[in-house]
């Protein structure tokens, strides 16, 4: 239960990321966070979604310490971060980001990956068993030698979460991983997170594919001008269209599907295919048997 | 890294280019523009013809009237301090009247939904509002070819519907042709007419939507996926409820909508 991220009497859950009131101002100009109050358990798989300028990368960067709030209180695992230094919350704390070509300094794939076990002093037999078993999860192993500028950008992209896997923080917050990747990439990805999510490490996960929200992620967190708009379990936040209109995030097709269906006794909240075409042969052969 | 590819897309036509991760969809697009074989390095074996002009017979510069590229990272193109000169860049080397320039620069950051971010620094945008700004520098000099290299991946859902429906009046308009990469499956019968499948520097499938898409075993070995909706109806087939294969959400929702007596 523990590792779950339950607290030994296995009744309240701890909480791996919280922000209380934070506001985000670039240049005194750009408002990017509006007092955000939010807490993210241990242990659970979060999407973070909202339209492009909504502050979720902002807010990301405020999680892992590379942005300190003007405003309000950034805890994880419910310490205070205000006055650590960047590289201590970093244990905790990894971020990928957006562009990965903003994360990429090393001459090599190999390089690249070892400078973050260096970095956070992983001694010299662990980093290389840390380095080549990232580097085999993620397929990399023939690109080991590579300049990572000659890699197309899904392999740059691939480096970026191997890196990030390599030193494995408990609380990974992702921001638009699967992008440029293809299916079998992008789900061998997810399968990786879930292993992660299993052994108790918290997901914060910002992407624009609703289809990877609703198919993987437990909770929904909708940022809408530097605002939370909303947040609670997936197939409720999906349920409402209107909702996520606000916010310029749109249901993936088989949800939509299920929406446009209500009026015929859907429920307009299928997730997945299989959701769908078990809820709708239930309702054909109710119809049928009438 | 491209072995062998031969390939044409008509006039006023949208191409939509599939493949898994390194298949070369890049590499191809940079064939279309003649920065291959003109300023990239490598062996180029060959002839590629757009619109009249042959890109080992014209310079870049040349092609770049012609052919207008949306490169995949956005951001390491960007030149100005400000989104509006971004967006003018280009429009500048046209020798346009000013009147002109700003007409198209206005129109061109309506349709990317970046209007009200003209005077900010292009580097200090949200990922999405800067792929909206590399967008909006292309579309405004308004290209015979269009050649989009994964251009929706940072743009939030309702982004991507405007964008996609902007280029469908663009193609209206002014009979532009499109070539389109994307991961995106889903977005793909909003826009294109055709779809190619790159694989390992080859195109191993091309045709028309609905042919392309009931390969779905196929495009699962090359690591692809098909449109949802597409799977749904495969799906239905699996169950013995067969001969469903739309690709499109209206026409599913009609089939569906029937069987349940509406
Ligand atoms: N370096 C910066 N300097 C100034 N303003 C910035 C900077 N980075 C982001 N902003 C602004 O802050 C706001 C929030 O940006 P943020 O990157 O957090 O959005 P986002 O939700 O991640 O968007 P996207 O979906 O496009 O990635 C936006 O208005 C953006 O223009
Ligand atoms: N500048 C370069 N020098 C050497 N090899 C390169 C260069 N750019 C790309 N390649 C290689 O060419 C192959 C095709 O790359 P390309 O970027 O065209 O693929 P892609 O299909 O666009 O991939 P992605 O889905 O990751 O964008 C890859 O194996 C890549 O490593
Ligand atoms: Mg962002
Ligand atoms: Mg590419």
């Amino acid at each position: 239960m523990r590792q779950r991220g339950y607290c030994e009497d296995g009744l309240v859950a701890r909480v791996a990321i919280e922000l209380e009131n934070c506001s985000y101002t670039y240049d005194g100009r750009v408002r990017a966070l509006r007092e955000v109050s939010c807490a993210i358990e241990a242990g659970s798989w979060v999407a973070l979604v909202g339209q492009n300028g909504s502050g979720k990368s902002t807010l990301a960067k405020l999680c892992n310490g590379l942005l300190r709030p003007q405003q309000g209180r950034v805890r994880i695992n419910g310490v205070d971060i205000r006055h650590r230094p960047v590289g201590s919350v970093a244990r905790e704390v990894g971020y990928l980001f957006q562009n990965p070509d903003h994360q990429i300094f090393a001459p090599t794939v190999r390089e690249e990956i070892a400078f973050g076990l260096r970095n956070l002093g992983f001694p010299s037999p662990e980093r290389e068993q840390r380095l080549w078993s990232a580097l085999e999860a993620f397929d990399l192993t023939a690109y080991a030698d590579h300049p990572p500028a000659v890699l197309g950008f899904g392999l740059r992209r691939q480096v970026t979460v191997a890196s990030l896997f390599a030193w494995g923080p408990p609380i990974l917050i992702l921001d638009e991983a699967t992008q440029g990747l293809d299916w079998e990439r992008s789900e061998r990805l997810l399968d990786r997170l879930r292993e992660r999510q299993d052994a108790g490490h918290t997901i914060l996960f910002i992407t624009h594919d609703m289809r990877l929200v609703a198919e993987r992620a437990s909770r929904v967190m909708v940022l809408h001008q530097g605002k939370l708009l909303a947040e609670g379990p997936v197939r409720e936040i999906l349920a409402r269209p209107d909702l996520l209109a606000r916010a310029s995030v749109s249901p993936p097709p088989v949800t939509h599907l299920s929406q446009l269906l209500r009026p015929w006794g859907m429920k307009g909240e299928s997730l997945t295919v299989e959701d769908f075409y078990c809820e709708y042969s239930a309702l054909l052969a109710e119809r049928e048997g009438v | 890294m491209l072995k062998g590819v031969s390939l044409s897309v008509a006039e006023g036509e949208c191409l939509a280019l599939l493949g898994p991760t390194g298949a070369g969809k890049s590499t191809l697009c940079l064939c279309l523009n003649g920065l291959i074989p003109h300023l990239v390095e490598g062996t180029f074996r060959g002839g590629v013809h757009v619109a009249g002009h042959s890109t080992l017979e014209s310079t870049p510069g040349e092609l770049s009237q012609t052919v207008g590229l949306v490169f995949q990272d956005a951001e390491s193109q960007f030149v100005s301090m400000t989104v509006e000169d971004e967006v003018a860049f280009g429009l500048e080397s046209l020798a346009l009247p000013p009147d002109e320039i700003e007409r198209r620069l206005t129109e061109a950051l309506e349709m990317t939904g970046v209007a009200g971010l003209r005077s900010r620094s292009p580097l200090e945008l949200s990922g999405g509002q800067k792929q909206r700004v590399a967008l909006a520098a292309v579309l405004a000099m308004r290209p015979r070819v269009l050649v989009l290299d994964e251009p929706t991946t940072n743009l939030d859902p309702v982004g991507k519907a405007a964008l996609l429906k902007a280029i469908r009046r663009l193609r209206k308009a002014w009979g532009t042709t499109v070539v389109w990469v994307t991961q995106d499956v889903d977005w793909v019968p909003q826009l294109a007419d055709r779809v190619a499948v790159l694989w390992n520097g080859r195109i191993a499938l091309i045709g028309g939507l609905p042919e392309v898409f009931d390969q779905g075993a196929l495009l699962r070995r090359m690591g692809l996926r098909v449109p949802q909706v597409r799977e749904l109806a495969a799906r239905f087939d699996r169950a013995g409820q067969g001969g469903h294969a739309w690709l499109g959400m209206d026409e599913a929702a009609g089939v569906l909508r029937g069987r349940l007596g509406g």
